[in-house]
Parts: C-alpha cells; sequence; structure tokens
C-alpha cells in the first residue's frame, strides 16, 4: 500500500491573464485528514476543481494517485477511477427524491430507466448509513432534512460511489456547534477507514482540532504544509492573510449614557424574562446556541416581530415598534445573519442598496430621487469604509463577503443609528476582512454608538463586547464581563 | 460579442439592441415593400400602438416588482365601461364635461381595481399570477353580465377628436401613450416608488429589512397598473365610440412578450421603460409592414413570437449562467 493518496506538484492554471494558482503543490497522506485553507480567491476551489477533473492546469503539473504514474493533469474518468470526491457547500442533493435514492443516485444515472426506490436500493443505503454509524431514515424526503442531516447523506452518496479521496468544502459553515462535532468524528472515523479527507474550512479551531497537516495558500500562491501540531490560531490566520493581526481585548470604563435598555422582554416560545441596558460607547455581547433565543431578540428590538410582554426604551423613553420603519426612525440598525437573503437585495447594485435605508432623506425635499445623490451617498460611504469596490453599479452579489458586509454596515451607517445590533456580522467572510469589520465595529463604539454584537464564536466574544449576556433556552444564563473569564472558559459556557 | 460591448451597461446595451431592431425592421420593410416610408403608414400605425402600448407599461410595472398582471385587459374594458357609463348616464348634453370627467372616471377605476388587487397580493401574500387571474375572470364576468355581451357604443362627437384627431400631425392617442411613457419613466428611474419596485422585485424580503415598505409599494405597483389599464379604456372608448367586454383580449400575452422583449427580467428587479417603448413600436412596424404588403394579419403574430425566440438567442451570451 502506498503511503500518499494524493501527489501534485507545480500545478498552475492560468485564466486569461489572471493567475488563480502559481506553482502549487500538495499531497494528502491515505487515511489522512488534511486541511485546505486560505482567504476567498486564494485558489482553493481552483486546486480542487484540478485534481477532479474539471479544470486542466497549465503544462509542467505533475500529479499522481497511489501508485499510478505521474500526469500532466486528471482527466474526470481518472479522478473517478481514483474514487475522488468533492462534496461542494451547496451539497448538489435532490431535495424531492429520498434519503436512499439521493444516496444511490450515482448508480442511478448509470440505468436511467431503472425503477425508483426499489428494495435493494434502499438496502444498500441502509448499509452505507449503518457504516458510516449515524441515525437517518432511507424513506425520508431529503428536503424535510436540516442541513446537517443532508451533510452525512452528501457523505453516504460518495461512499456509495466508492469514494477514497474526499474534498469536503465548507462543510460547517451552517452547522450548530453540536452537529459540527458529530460530522467531525465522522471525518475521523472515515480517516481510520483509510480514506483521506480534504477539508476546507474558514473555522480555524476545528481546523486545528481535525486535521492532521494544513496547507495554506494565499493569492493562488503556495504558502507551505505544516502539521498542526503546535500550531495556532493566530499563526494560521497571520500565514492565510500575510498580515500580523493582533488583537487586544477591550478594556473600557467610562461609557455615556444608556441608549438602549429592555426590561422583562418575553415573547411565546422564543424568549423570556430579557432585561439588559446597552450604554453609548458599550459593545454588549448576546450569544448562545442557535435556537438560544439571540436573534429572535434582535428582531423584536427591530420591530420584526413584537414582543408579548416587557418594555423596550430608546434614550430612556418607552417605544414600541410596529414595523422595522418605526424601529429604523428610532436609530436601531440591524445587520441581519444572513446576508444572501435579508441583508443584502444581492442582484440590484451596489448604489441601491447602499441607499436603500435613506430613501425619505435622499428624496428631500421633493420626492425625486437624484442618481447622483446616490451615487454619491455609496461613494463616500466606501471610502469611508474601505471598501473594495470597482464599480458602484455593479450588483453588491459580485463583491467577496468581506467587503458585502462592508456595504450592509454602510447602509446601516447611513441612517446615522444610536444601536447598531450586529447578528453574526463575520459569518462567510475572510479572517483578514474579520479583523477589517471590528477594526470599523470598535471605531463606531468609540465615537459614542451602543452596539450589541449576537455571535456564538466564543473569541470575538471574548476580544470584542465589554459584557455579554449568555443564552440559553431563551432565558439569559450568564452576564458577565469577559476579561474576568479566559477565552476557554467563555466556550465551554456558551456550548455547556 | 461580449467584448466588443465591453464597458457598457447592460441597460445601454439593451436600448442600442431595441434601437437597431426597430431600425432593422423599418429598413427591411422600406427595402421590401416601396409605398412602406409614408406619412400614412406612420399615422395609421401611431393609432394603432397606443392601446397596446398602455396595456404593455401597465404589464411592465409589475413584472419589474417580481409579479404580473393579467387582469390588464378586462381591467381596461371596466374602465370604459365605467366611463361610458358615466357619460351616457349625466353628461350627454354636456360635450365640453364629458371628456375630461370619462378620462378620470377610467383612471380612477382601474386606480381603485389595482390597488385593491395590489392589496391582495400585499397582505394576503397569494401569488400574483392567482390574484390577477382571479381578477380577470371576475372582471370578465362581470363586464358580461353588465353589458349583456353586447356593446354600449354611442359617446357624444367629442370624443371623436381623441379618438382619431391629431396635434401637430401626431395622432392624440400617440401623444397621449408618449405622455404615458414620460410618467412612467420618471417614476421608474427617479422616484422612491420606482426604486422601491426594482428592489422588491428582487428580493422583497430584504427589502423589507431596509425599512421599505413593501406592502405599500406592491398596492401602488397594481394601483399604478391599474390606472394605465383605465387610460387604455379610455382610449378604446374614444377610438371605437364604444365599449365591448372582451375588446383588446387578444392584447394579454402580446404584453408580456413586448415586456420580456426588451429585457424586462422574469423573475423581477430589472427592466428599463425606454427600450419598451421602443421594442413596441418595432413590433408595430412589423405589424404594419406585413399588413400593406398584403400578408396574414397572422404571419405578423408568428412574427412577433419568433422574433421574441431570435432575441432571447441573441442576449444569451450576456447573461451569466448561473
Amino acid at each position: 500500500m502506498p503511503d500518499y493518496a494524493l501527489r501534485a506538484q507545480n500545478v498552475t492554471q492560468k485564466f486569461g491573464a489572471f493567475v488563480a494558482l502559481e506553482d502549487v503543490s500538495f499531497d494528502l497522506k491515505v487515511g489522512e485528514v488534511h486541511c485546505l485553507a486560505g482567504e476567498n480567491g486564494s485558489g482553493k476551489s481552483t486546486l480542487i476543481k484540478v485534481i477532479n477533473g474539471v479544470n486542466t492546469p497549465e503544462p509542467g503539473a505533475q500529479i499522481s494517485f497511489y501508485d499510478s504514474a505521474p500526469a500532466a493533469r486528471v482527466s474526470p474518468t481518472d479522478a473517478k477511477r481514483h474514487g475522488v470526491h468533492v462534496i461542494w457547500q451547496d451539497l448538489a442533493l435532490f431535495p424531492d427524491l429520498t434519503v436512499a435514492e439521493n444516496i444511490t443516485f450515482d448508480s442511478f444515472i448509470a440505468a436511467p430507466f431503472a425503477p425508483r426506490g426499489t428494495a435493494a436500493k434502499t438496502d444498500r443505503a441502509a448499509q452505507i448509513i449503518t457504516r458510516l454509524g449515524v441515525k437517518l431514515d432511507p424513506h425520508a424526503k431529503l428536503g424535510d432534512l436540516s442541513i446537517a442531516k443532508r451533510q452525512l447523506v452528501a457523505i453516504c452518496r460518495v461512499l456509495d460511489a466508492n469514494a477514497r479521496i474526499i474534498f469536503m468544502d465548507e462543510p460547517t459553515a451552517s452547522l450548530t456547534r453540536k452537529e459540527t462535532q458529530t460530522l467531525l468524528d465522522i471525518v475521523r472515523k472515515l480517516s481510520g477507514d483509510g480514506i483521506s479527507i480534504v477539508f476546507v474550512s474558514h473555522r480555524l479551531a476545528e481546523v486545528l482540532d481535525v486535521c492532521e497537516r494544513v496547507t495554506v495558500l494565499r493569492d493562488g500562491a503556495f504558502v507551505g504544509s505544516y502539521p498542526t501540531e503546535g500550531m495556532t490560531q493566530k499563526r494560521l490566520s497571520t500565514l492565510m492573510t500575510g498580515l500580523d493581526l493582533d488583537e487586544h481585548p477591550r478594556d473600557i470604563e467610562n461609557f455615556g449614557e444608556t441608549a438602549i435598555e429592555v426590561r422583562g422582554l418575553s415573547r411565546d416560545a422564543e424568549y423570556d424574562d430579557i432585561s439588559f441596558s446597552v450604554r453609548r460607547g458599550e459593545i454588549l455581547g448576546l450569544t448562545g446556541l442557535m435556537g438560544s433565543g439571540r436573534t429572535e431578540i434582535a428582531l423584536s428590538l427591530f420591530g420584526m416581530t413584537q414582543a408579548d410582554q416587557g418594555a423596550i426604551l430608546i434614550d430612556g423613553k418607552p417605544v414600541n415598534f410596529r414595523n422595522s420603519r418605526a424601529a429604523i426612525a428610532a436609530g436601531i440598525a440591524y445587520v441581519s445573519e444572513d446576508r444572501l437573503n435579508l441583508g443584502l437585495v444581492q442582484s440590484q447594485s451596489i448604489i441601491k442598496n447602499t441607499a436603500s435605508t435613506v430613501l425619505d432623506d435622499l428624496a428631500k425635499p421633493s420626492f425625486y430621487l437624484s442618481p447622483k445623490r446616490l451615487r454619491a451617498l455609496c461613494i463616500d460611504w466606501i471610502a469611508r469604509l474601505k471598501t473594495k469596490v470597482s464599480d458602484p453599479r455593479l450588483p453588491v452579489s459580485s463583491l467577496s463577503g468581506g467587503n458585502q458586509q462592508r456595504i450592509v454596515l454602510a447602509k446601516w451607517l447611513a441612517t446615522n443609528p444610536k444601536v447598531l445590533i450586529l447578528d453574526a456580522p463575520t459569518v462567510g467572510v475572510d479572517v483578514g476582512a474579520k479583523a477589517g469589520i471590528f477594526e470599523i465595529v470598535r471605531e463606531l463604539a468609540a465615537k459614542g454608538m451602543a452596539i450589541i454584537l449576537i455571535s456564538d464564536e466564543a473569541s470575538e466574544i471574548h476580544t470584542h463586547t465589554d459584557r455579554v449576556l449568555i443564552l440559553r433556552g431563551g432565558k439569559v444564563h450568564k452576564d458577565l464581563k469577559p476579561a474576568t473569564v479566559n477565552e476557554e472558559a467563555l466556550e465551554e459556557m456558551i456550548n455547556a | 460579442m461580449r467584448k466588443l460591448f465591453q464597458g457598457w451597461s447592460g441597460d445601454r446595451i439593451e436600448l442600442t439592441a431595441m434601437v437597431a431592431f426597430l431600425a432593422l425592421s423599418v429598413l427591411s420593410f422600406a427595402a421590401i415593400a416601396p409605398n412602406f416610408l409614408s406619412v400614412g403608414i406612420f399615422r395609421s400605425m401611431a393609432f394603432q400602438l397606443p392601446e397596446l402600448g398602455l396595456l404593455t407599461l401597465a404589464m411592465f410595472i409589475p413584472i419589474i416588482a417580481g409579479g404580473l398582471n393579467l387582469a390588464v385587459t378586462f381591467t381596461a374594458n371596466i374602465c370604459g365601461l365605467a366611463a361610458a357609463f358615466i357619460v351616457q348616464k349625466f353628461l350627454l348634453e354636456n360635450g365640453g364635461l364629458a371628456l375630461p370627467i370619462a378620462l378620470i372616471v377610467a383612471l380612477l377605476t382601474g386606480l381603485v381595481m389595482g390597488m385593491l388587487v395590489g392589496a391582495m397580493v400585499a397582505y394576503v401574500g397569494a401569488h400574483p399570477i392567482l390574484v390577477t387571474l382571479g381578477a380577470m375572470i371576475f372582471l370578465r364576468g362581470l363586464g358580461e353580465l353588465l353589458t349583456r355581451g353586447g356593446d354600449i357604443s354611442g359617446m357624444p362627437p367629442v370624443f371623436e377628436t381623441i379618438g382619431h384627431g391629431t396635434l401637430l400631425g401626431v395622432p392624440n392617442p400617440m401623444w397621449i401613450f408618449l405622455a404615458a411613457v414620460v410618467v412612467c419613466f420618471y417614476i421608474m428611474q427617479f422616484t422612491k416608488l420606482g426604486f422601491s419596485i426594482h428592489m422588491v422585485g428582487s428580493n422583497p424580503k430584504a427589502t423589507l429589512f431596509s425599512g421599505i415598505d413593501v406592502n405599500r409599494v406592491l398596492v401602488w405597483v397594481y394601483g399604478l397598473s391599474g390606472a394605465l389599464s383605465g387610460l387604455a379604456g379610455f382610449l378604446m372608448l374614444a377610438r371605437f365610440n364604444s365599449v365591448r367586454v372582451g375588446h383588446g383580449e387578444s392584447y394579454l400575452l402580446i404584453t408580456i412578450l413586448a415586456c420580456f422583449l426588451a429585457g424586462a427580467n422574469p423573475f423581477g428587479g430589472f427592466g428599463r421603460v425606454l427600450p419598451l417603448a421602443v421594442g413596441l413600436i418595432s413590433l408595430q412596424v412589423i405589424a404594419s409592414g406585413m399588413n400593406l404588403m398584403g400578408a396574414s394579419q397572422h404571419l405578423a403574430t408568428a412574427a412577433w413570437g419568433g422574433f421574441l425566440i431570435l432575441v432571447m438567442i441573441l442576449r444569451a451570451p450576456f447573461q451569466s449562467k448561473t
């Protein structure tokens, strides 16, 4: 048995004048869990597509699987023969088929007119499920399952197709902490069975937890392959970004007046008896597992839902928001956790998205909305938040995650809010861009904005908040100053 | 193809394409039909186009908002009916007032019916296809019931001036259509409502999260659509001196075709008024040109369909396939 499942050297890929990969090397041991790390646009996906035979690299590459002879490129047939499979982030499953049909789909393509969902197929799917040691109903419709379960179905599917080298693209991006642990256990189990796994993830903590080695790419260039033993999150993010990010926990004592106060706020089946206040210049962390009520509270503060009981006070005056317009008028801004569907209108222009919250101001004194004023507003905010934009008329979807989040911030800062609620502001944002976002947030707080930061990343809460409420089952479980505990203890408290 | 137009905005490409398309159709008919380039032909086109044009504008705005309005033609009929009823009941003697009042009645009837439809779409949350299909069938039944399947005719002579008169050599219906184009262009490009319509069409939920009152926008979208239909109904009344429920029914799908021909996004959010106006004129040129050559009217219809397909094929290289 050879030691290496895959060895790739001198891989270069150009798209026109753009160099996506330059002289990259990558090797993968049999049964190894290997992380492919790098920021968006660093070339991770391009490398995967070279290895699974979608892209043809420039001549000169040497790629070999197991003990095969090195070749200059991988054909899709080669990839299939060596059991190379990629589970992309969107999973590419069929929501209207059953779990068993999804798992056995590849044999289904081979015989398109064979009857669906036969007992034999269900049995085969059930065997794979048992082998993986997970709980899945082969008869359940895929569309009814949670993302975590679908992820497992995707893994079963590649196993059914005899995968020996599996690439997993951001597999934990939309999983809860507990689901992530389950997935990591499965990854370890597969590696124990001699399957090699390449893990692509933004979450450095789990990368260091599950992987044996990590290969770092930056702007298409090969930075290096390192054992994870002895590697720290900080060093890894420095390797990925090329920047030495140094973040100090906050240490501020004197804040301004209370900007927002919440007293005994309750909403049926969402949150119960929540009280807190945030002063000007203060950053309050709101954390807890998914379903702990953190986003639900934010939606009520933003007027999207109404609390059954309790009071919200802005600058000491009780308010009752019937809708988001009323909340915005009172000085609340809400950066949604779902940037793709709620935070931005992805297909519309950067200008339109920036201006969407301040139409009433822009249209004054008449109802005439001047394109020049829209553009000026957008250009101004792009400059103030140092956003990388080539043309503000382009759809906002053309920007990277970090720059999109800056546009979200811009559209809310344009309303000149008193209270800024940030709900998971760094989801899908690169390590380097994350630091940039927090730099802005801390600057805003320094200028006297009251900020509520919702996050389930213990490190973010620990570094960037002055006080934190840990929620559990819709109630305040703990209320503490993060500086009084260390990050690991905080993480423990969030996930306990 | 892509390279040739590098640096051009999508809107500019659409407008250029529509103008090129218009020039091409005019030139080809000028080449094969010797008497095509005459004042008479263009005048007759300018008389025929406005009804379809107004109905297309009425379809266009809901499409940009991510819906559509299947009730445009029957809304137009009912508005014409309401205007004719008021005129015949109260204003047969008073010719001077009849015209403005008929116009106001038609516009208001359309506005109110449209807003009701919009309220259904917004507050009930039903899909626009269902709501407007319901409204369409309802209005058709209502109209046929009221007119007993016949027509209401006999307007004061002053209606002739709107329906058949000209100003500066251009038929009056054309002036009305052009005015409607300018108003729609202004609303869609330079007002809060127009801005919001584009945003709602792309993603109503994210628009709501930006603090835009999506429900109110939808009510106005269908209100405007109804008012434009009402204007079309008024014009039909003036042109034919009568109202018959079902008149213009065949325009319904053509209005949708014209919207997509001019680059309106079938999923909402994108589309411009000016390419739409130019595209409509091209469609009319094809119909009139073929008519002049003695071809069957049905051939013109087939040509329109073929055109849409051709334009879709030509447009394909400019669209990313994601």
